[in-house]
């Protein structure tokens, strides 16, 4: 067995035995990714000499006995996360050599526990996009590709596209991942991989660039349900630096994956039955209810009346906060500056943000401006925000009733690279079925179900109540399970 | 008699309202832990928040709050117990976020009412429209260097109390009047140091003008008068300049001004339609800010005494209106007050204060806080004169003594032999030696010509050096006398 099909939780176990090393694990991710990264591209920086010498710090910690939970494990971290002397780059031109300070809460909970960090993964722009082919560091490839047409290469889906590619491809044992409206659970289901978007307000998003501040949710993706779970352990808590962080405790979510389904109502909402679905998604949906019901789950139909307005709201409020929150990117302080002999304050701006920034971010910046607009807040800002609480309300309604929401994760397959790039709005629909999580501020899980005819992952997506990410493990779980999900992408390491 | 500009087609009445901004006294920024001092050398105070950098998340100070709640009580304002940060957006160099976290459209602190007194004696509320708290913005230096600006991120960051007033104000006395007593009240509660050439307190002044008994017409905007007198200045040049534009048939038309306070006159800086539009939204950093009534009843429990109230307690005391008013202005002059009047006749005590203290403090350059005599000194110079150690002429020598060597009132007493005299063997030894020596002033005395006797007072006072007890001089050159 090469050292990196280990699942995070084998490795984690196969350390602590003395089976192998942190610095024999970590080497041979950092082989694995000097062979592979330069096709895929999932990582924009590695950090090998950190990764090796934190390796070697673990490897004596456990000879002291003083391991941590995730000591040793080789991951890769979203370069969305600010870390400490490494260069952080939010997929941006804008932040030009920008190399923070100061470490994410995030970040620094995975190190308190002893992780290694192999690098940065690749991303969307400021995490905007769906397809990974937005960034400034160019676009990840899906290390799976389609059976009767192996040549077209697939995007990961985005914006966590590095982070999905890099844990799919065997490139890390778990990677971190964020979510404002589907980046987590999109590029896992399209990698064959599970992600989980907690709740709102479960990680801190000190030191995470922001895109939108009210959706955005830090999250892991990796290989199984248990190892995101482990993940999560790690990431999440309290913290006081983030206002919107919430002081409630952080479960045993490994355990709960072991809880089963007997006995839990699972929601199936009639409004996710969309005209277009592929019959491979609405198959693989129908079948996933099928496996939860042998394992003792009841299914009923639910309804989420506000549904079709999802997607338009969020189309609302994420670039609205976009906006503001992007202003900061003005080359007066770090990152890029461009300017000319004899240029303005005016000129900076306007020469730093357009050549700063891609067509994507400066598309959602323009949209964001213009419904925070004098004479149009009330009708799209306020309004979104109306139907946002409406959306939040159906869910509540529904979990008066049942325990868990299961829906597909995606209404397709990874899509080939040059697909749907000239189209923004039919791009933004690969978020239907996960942006309502983000509006409700509920835990959403993707978790790899099957395969289409082409051979490509599908995944189901499973949502709890807040705070409830154990119940969505458990489920997710049970899935991951029943569906004993084995296939392996063409591009990985260790062939 | 209500104030009124005279123009040439007719009389004029202004109308009013002052945006105060105040800074909140705080250890520490509005939402970041960097420090607030004033005159650190530049960019010292700044946490990687307040330079907005990536990732960077505030997180309010409840010190503030706690500030504006007070500010608020002290303002006979309402406090909203649920109040929230609204983002105001704007590009500017000195702006490191690209906005400015402010509370747009629910203040903490609803409509409240300040009294204000008049020259005439006369006082009058204004009304209080809200209070609200916002962070302050950096600092542009466009002179230091020829081609370049500097910035200084102090300030950014920094919490101010937005504090805005009814249109109520007619005139530019009232207009000082209400800074002032604003000012005071700050200072009374510790909330704002009111040091406006500090920048810690500064004012927008909005001025229309009209015609008695007319609506409101447009107003304009002074921004940033940054002293009383200024504001004062401000009020009158701008209502000027606006009576003008209207009797020569043109039409104010809404803008924000500048004062230029070397030519004392307002001039444009922007019109309404250059006027930005902040694209105001709510911080999704922040969740709105809910505040427990029994947390706002314990500030409230624990005000101090604000100069209103102090003001009649000291009428109450027997003090006069004039002694009342002027030993409460400041709250370390009203303290200094009460720390010597205790105990003591507060009365004697005030002209004590308001007199001779506060004339040494003129002509020694000093203020209350910096003066070679504290109140306990004061108080054992009083206590000297009311146990008859020495008498009022001489407690005023022995008081500019104590402010030339820093001295105590003992010692200098002791040293200088300036006990007053109540032995009346040595009192009658005196009006005998000063009698035998102007016989005939005695005859004319004692054949009617009363007044003489202060002649008699003065040279016997003489001859002791000014130590004889006043009150047993009288008595006993009455007697010898006859």
């Amino acid at each position: 067995m090469h050292p990196t099909d280990f699942t995070l939780r084998g490795a984690i176990d196969a350390l602590s035995e003395g089976i192998i090393s942190s610095v024999e694990l970590t080497s041979a991710h950092l082989d694995a990714i000097a062979k592979l990264n330069p096709r895929l591209n999932a990582y924009i920086s590695v950090t090998g000499e950190q990764a090796l010498a934190q390796a070697r710090a673990s490897d004596a910690r456990r000879a002291e006995g003083t391991a941590g939970p995730l000591d040793g494990v080789p991951l890769a971290i979203k370069d969305l996360f600010c870390t400490a002397g490494t260069r952080t780059t939010a997929g941006s031109r804008i932040l030009g050599n920008f190399t923070p300070p100061y470490e994410s809460t995030v970040s620094a909970n995975l190190l308190r526990d002893g992780a290694v960090f192999l690098g940065k993964a690749n991303l969307d722009e400021f995490a905007m996009g769906s397809s990974n082919t937005t960034s400034a560091f160019g676009p990840v490839e899906n290390p799976w590709s389609r059976r009767n047409d192996p040549e077209t290469r697939l995007v990961p889906g985005g914006s966590s596209g590095g982070s999905a590619a890099a844990v799919a491809a065997r490139l890390a044992l778990g990677a971190t991942a964020t979510d404002t409206g589907g980046s987590i659970r999109q590029p896992a289901a399209f990698c064959g991989i599970a992600g989980i978007k907690p709740t709102y307000g479960r990680c801190s998003r000190f030191g995470i660039v922001a895109f939108a501040s009210s959706l955005d949710q830090a999250g892991p993706v990796a290989r199984t349900v248990e190892d995101c779970a482990i993940l999560l352990r790690s990431m999440a808590g309290f913290d006081p630096k983030d206002s919107t962080s919430a002081d409630v405790p952080v479960p045993d979510f490994g355990a709960a994956c072991a809880r089963g389904v007997k006995g839990l109502r699972i929601g199936v909402p009639k409004e996710y039955r969309l005209d277009g679905t592929p019959p491979e998604i609405a198959a693989l949906w129908e079948q996933g209810l099928a496996w939860l019901r042998a394992q003792g789950a009841e299914t009923v139909e639910i309804s989420l009346p506000h549904t079709q307005y999802a997607l338009p709201t969020y189309y609302i409020v994420a670039p609205a906060e976009a906006s503001s929150n992007l202003a900061r990117y003005d080359g007066v302080r770090f990152g890029l500056r461009v300017t000319e002999p004899g240029s303005d304050l005016k000129d900076l701006y306007e020469r730093t943000r357009a050549e700063g920034f891609g067509a994507e971010v400066r598309r959602r910046i323009l949209i964001g401006t213009y419904v925070l607009s004098a004479g149009y807040y009330d009708a799209y800002y306020l309004k979104a925000q109306k139907i946002r609480a409406l959306i939040k309300r159906d869910f509540d309604e529904a979990f008066r009733t049942v325990d868990a929401i299961v829906t597909p994760a995606t209404p397709s397959a990874a899509f080939g690279m040059d697909e749907k790039q000239d189209d923004p709005v039919k791009m933004y629909l690969n978020d239907v079925f996960t942006v309502t999580a983000n509006l409700a501020g509920l835990p959403g899980l993707a978790v790899p179900a099957g395969l289409d005819g082409q051979g490509l992952p599908l995944g189901l997506q499973v949502i709890g109540r807040a705070f409830d990410e154990e119940t969505v493990f458990a489920v997710g779980a049970a899935i991951e399970h029943a569906a004993d999900f084995t296939a392996l992408p063409a591009l990985r390491a260790g062939i | 008699m209500s104030y009124t500009l005279e123009g040439r087609t007719g009389t004029w009445e202004i109308v009013c309202g002052l945006e105060v901004h105040a800074q909140v006294t705080s250890q520490s920024k509005l939402f970041s832990g960097a420090a607030t001092a004033f005159g650190a050398s530049p960019n010292s105070q700044v946490s990687f928040i307040d330079a907005g950098f990536p990732g960077m998340l505030p997180v309010i100070n409840q010190e503030c709050v706690a500030q504006a709640v007070r500010t608020g009580l002290g303002l006979n304002a309402e406090i909203h117990l649920w109040s929230r940060f609204d983002r105001k957006n704007y590009f500017y160099a000195d702006l490191p976020q690209g906005y400015q976290i402010s509370q747009f459209a629910h203040p903490i602190v609803g409509t409240g009412t300040v009294e204000i007194t008049l020259a005439d004696g006369s006082t009058k509320p204004i009304g209080i429209t809200r209070l609200h708290l916002e962070q302050d913005a950096g600092k542009s230096l466009h002179d230091q260097h020829p081609q370049k600006s500097f910035i200084d991120l102090n300030r950014s960051g920094v919490a101010l109390m937005e504090i805005v007033s009814e249109a109520d104000i007619r005139s530019p006395e009232e207009a000082g009047a209400y800074l002032t007593k604003l000012r005071q009240i700050l200072r009374y509660l510790g909330t704002c140091d009111g040091n406006m050439d500090e920048g810690s307190m500064r004012a927008d002044v909005n001025v229309s003008v009209r015609r008695a008994g007319e609506p409101y017409r447009t107003r304009c905007e002074v921004k940033n008068v940054n002293s009383i007198r200024f504001v004062m200045q401000a009020v009158e040049a701008e209502a000027r300049r606006q009576i003008e534009v209207w009797e020569e048939g043109g039409e104010v038309q809404q803008e924000t001004r500048l004062f230029d306070t070397g030519r004392g006159v307002t001039r444009s800086m922007r019109s309404k339609e250059d006027a930005h539009d902040y694209r105001y939204f709510p911080d999704p950093d922040l969740p709105p800010l809910v505040l427990d009534a029994a947390w706002v009843e314990s500030l409230k429990a624990a005000l101090p005494e604000l100069p209103d109230a102090r003001r009649a307690r000291y009428a109450a005391m027997g003090l006069s209106p004039y002694d009342a008013h002027v030993l409460t202005l400041e709250k370390e002059t009203a303290a200094f007050f009460e720390a010597v009047a205790q105990g003591r006749d507060a009365k004697t005590v005030a002209n004590w204060v308001t007199g001779d203290f506060f004339a040494a403090l003129n002509r020694t350059g000093h203020d209350i806080g910096s003066s070679p005599v504290g109140a306990a000194g004061l108080a054992e110079l009083l206590d000297l004169i009311a146990d008859k150690t020495i008498n009022g002429k001489i407690a005023k020598d022995v008081l500019a003594l104590m402010f030339e060597t820093g001295e105590g009132a003992t010692a200098i007493v002791d040293a200088r032999g300036l006990r007053q005299v109540v032995d009346t063997g040595a009192i009658e030894a005196a009006i005998e030696a000063v009698m035998a020596a102007n016989a005939g002033k005695v005859a004319e005395y004692r054949s009617g010509k009363d007044k003489l006797f202060g002649f008699f007072v003065g040279q016997v006072m003489k001859a002791m050096q000014g130590k004889g007890n006043p009150a047993l001089v009288n008595d006993v050159l009455k007697q010898k006398l006859g």
